[in-house]
């Protein structure tokens, strides 16, 4: 394995493996090493001073909240109810069409993204005539704001006055209302998406494929395999880490979607079309909160997000290191 | 013992000083121990949304004028919701509120509700019988608590009626007189009626529709009934509302026949709507005006035209108009109150209404011969304020609520969806209480 796909594993099985022996060494020991290692200490302080603030209080304050049946202008009044939002959210189907939503807009802005992505980091790793140029313009997406690109595309997708409509009509085929109907309108949401973020896993992809030894190719030129070939056999299984990783960080992304699908609608309403076909999750805990200021059911759907995450993370964890066992 | 006899005393007069600012706090006077002093140099802050145009008409500068030691600042966000989010932070955390805040009908109930103590009490005030006489009783009563607190002073008001494009008209064969028609759509069913008849002229121009949306005529027609989304206690009832179950009879028929270009109001495609000529009529309350002219440009001068809302003999309806609070714990209490009780005064509103368009709450303002005479040159000269004077003082009072901005969407998007999924109104309508129910909670 190659030093950066080896990191990136590390990085996503992110097991503690040092602290373990500290745990048998004498008292006096640690609270010498505490003593001598205070500067670093004090130098990684800040970093946890700012995490509690803005990251861990907020956690748990969210988690508090969402045991309340409370309004966003009484956020610390309202009623305890215990666990009652969160069993009020697993039987509401507003919960469920978003949870959907999220799965399937996931799947159709996730998979060809990647994809993409693979086969575009495949090409810019030939040389190249204006290499640099292609790299950077690949990025230039991930540097635009997501409402921007949102409201750009929503235009381009409008009904009546929609550029592609346009185009599609001057080809002789139907308009389509893509902001109205279930699938048009996850299709033009997973589009933005994959806009995107296509350039910025391709270039996660470039790194690790540049780090892969010209030996494995030469070897395989030497066997006689072709360049599809060498990329199915030598690229993909290289890369196998950095795209776990890529499919973590994406899922995650696909699990939190929210600015595209509120400013796809275009008049700032909450709910993901006339008939919620495309509310996210992230949609819904918006509307929640900040349409119905019922601030303790947006606490319970974010909690719920949080859930989904961590089980995503939690089964790649585990698909990545049963891999690995079973490589070595 | 390691607490001092001295530093108890010294938290003891702290406390002391503590309770009596909040003594004063609480009761009408000033936050500050000092008596008010109308001349003091003070600096007023107002939170406003959208357009109140109070800066447009030149009132500040002329208060101002009145008063050399008033300065004003305008803190001004562009849409309502956003600016309703912040001020509700801003109400739970008891801070970052300006002198006066601007409140809007779709969030006025909330505060009436449940904030009402965070407010200036204007039914509490020396002249308060004075301003009470100032305004309609409904648009009073809408900032009146159950015990009789008022929450501000009202600004303008949204009265309805209908606006429709008179070269549109001719071309489908229609009559284009603004009173011929008021006669001719006296009653929602006969506006359906004229809808149908325009849909299927052969002459009409192509791809236009003859609404803009099935929300036009459900927003419009649902505070024409006796009850819109609450029972008069402000409980939400929107299943068993008589104006909701007639809205929704209506604006579904016009979604399921096709007789709108189904457009969601206030969206991109509407916006680009107005220009290309893509819809005959809207709905227009007072402020749609100043919408509509401006999304149609110098060009659509003469093109529009306004006639009376559709069953308006029988009820008028009233969508939109705002009110100014103040922050009862501010620091300018009394000066805040001077300039809001000066801005909503009759003689301002007239000011306003002529100068940037927006309705008097004001019965005095709207009875004025300068309001009752002024006619818009872009309307073809419509006498608006002689259509909506009629139509604001027929307006009676719809109890309303803390939800009925989402309960209103809820409806209107499932109208969305009965005209382009082609759902069937009846599971459109169970739809759509299920989301109002959703919003309203428990």
């Amino acid at each position: 394995m190659t030093i950066a796909s080896q990191s990136t594993r590390e990085a996503l099985v992110a097991v503690p493996v040092s602290p373990a022996p500290t745990a048998q060494r004498p008292p006096a020991r640690r609270r010498r090493r505490l003593s001598q290692n205070r500067w670093g200490y004090a130098y990684v302080a800040p970093f946890f001073l700012v995490f509690g603030a803005f990251s861990l209080y907020p956690f748990v304050y969210t988690a508090w909240v969402s045991l309340h049946r409370t309004s966003l202008s009484d956020i610390d009044g309202g009623t305890w109810v215990g666990l009652e939002n969160y069993r009020d959210l697993l039987q509401s189907e507003f919960f469920w069409n978003a949870a959907r939503n999220t799965l399937t807009i996931g799947i159709l802005a996730t998979v060809p993204q990647l994809c993409m992505a693979l086969g575009l980091a495949h090409l810019l790793n030939y040389k190249l005539r204006g290499r640099t140029f292609f790299r950077t313009l690949m990025l230039m997406p991930y540097a635009t704001s997501i409402a921007a690109a949102t409201l750009v595309f929503a235009q381009l997708f409008g009904r009546d006055y929609g550029l592609i409509n346009t185009a599609l009509e001057a080809v002789g085929l139907e308009r389509i209302d893509w902001e109205s109907g279930t699938w048009s309108s996850q299709f033009a949401i997973a589009v933005i998406v994959t806009w995107r973020w296509t350039g910025y896993n391709a270039l996660i992809y470039l790194a690790a494929m540049q780090s892969i030894p010209g030996e494995l190719y030469e070897a395989a030129e030497i066997d006689g395999a072709s360049r599809w070939r060498q990329f199915l056999h030598v690229t993909v299984p290289s890369l196998r880490p950095t795209i776990l990783f890529t499919i973590v960080v994406s899922t995650i992304g696909a699990v939190q979607l929210f600015g595209e699908p509120l400013l796809f609608a275009g008049n700032g309403t909450t709910s993901g079309g006339s008939s919620g076909q495309y509310q996210t999750l992230g949609l819904l805990m918006y509307q929640q909160g900040w349409s119905n200021f019922h601030i303790g059911q947006a606490a319970t759907t974010a909690w719920a997000m949080f859930m989904i995450i961590l089980l995503v993370v939690g089964l790649a964890a585990v698909i990545g290191r049963l891999r690995a066992r079973a490589d070595r | 013992m390691s607490l001092s006899g001295k530093s108890k005393a010294v938290s003891a007069a702290a406390l002391a000083v503590v309770l009596t600012t909040a003594a004063c706090g609480g009761s009408d006077a000033d936050a500050s121990d000092e008596p008010y002093d109308p001349d003091a140099p003070v600096t007023l802050t107002l939170g406003l949304f959208g357009t109140f145009d109070f800066d447009n008409a030149g009132l500040y500068e002329e208060y101002m004028e009145l008063h050399p030691n008033v300065t004003i600042k305008q803190n001004n966000i562009a849409q309502s919701a956003p600016y309703y989010k912040s001020l509700q932070t801003r109400l739970a955390a008891g801070s970052g509120l300006d002198d006066i805040q601007g409140l809007e009908i779709g969030f006025i109930a909330d505060v009436v509700t449940n904030h009402a103590d965070a407010f200036v009490d204007f039914a509490a005030e020396e002249n308060a019988d004075e301003l009470e006489g100032n305004f309609y009783d409904w648009k009073w009563g809408q900032a009146s608590t159950q015990d009789g607190r008022v929450v501000g002073l009202g600004t303008d008001a949204g009265p309805e009626a209908m606006c429709f494009r008179k070269d549109m008209f001719e071309a489908a064969g229609l009559p284009t007189d603004r009173a011929e028609l008021g006669e001719l759509w006296s009653t929602w069913d006969e506006y359906l009626d004229v809808a149908r008849q325009y849909d299927a002229s052969p002459t009409k121009p192509a791809n236009s529709s003859f609404v803009d949306s099935p929300a036009s005529i459900f927003s419009a027609s649902v505070y024409q009934g006796e009850t819109a989304y609450n029972d008069e206690d402000g409980n939400p009832i929107p299943a068993e509302s008589d104006g909701v179950e007639s809205a929704w009879e209506y604006a579904s028929q016009a979604a399921e026949e096709g007789l709108t270009a189904n457009l969601s109001q206030f969206g991109d495609e509407w916006v680009a709507a107005f220009p290309n000529g893509a819809f005959a009529t809207i709905a227009c309350p007072a402020w749609m005006l100043g919408y509509i002219s401006s999304q149609m440009g110098d060009d659509g001068a003469g093109l529009w035209d306004v006639a009376p809302l559709p069953g308006s003999s029988e009820s008028a309806a009233n969508w939109g108009g705002s009110w100014l609070g103040v922050p009862a714990d501010g620091e300018n209490v009394e000066a805040a109150k001077d300039l809001v009780e000066w801005l909503t005064a009759p003689e301002q509103q007239v000011k306003l209404f002529t100068r940037t368009g927006h309705f008097p709450s004001s019965p005095q303002a709207a009875e004025d011969p300068e309001v009752v005479g002024h006619v818009d040159e872009f309307f073809s000269g419509a006498p608006t304020g002689q259509i909506f004077g009629e139509s604001a003082a027929a307006i009676k009072r719809t109890p309303i609520g803390p939800y009925d901005t989402q309960i209103q969407e809820a409806f209107t998007t499932a109208l969305t969806d009965v005209a382009s999924s082609g759902t069937d109104p009846d599971e459109a309508f169970q739809n759509a209480l299920e989301a109002s129910q959703q919003a309203i909670g428990r």
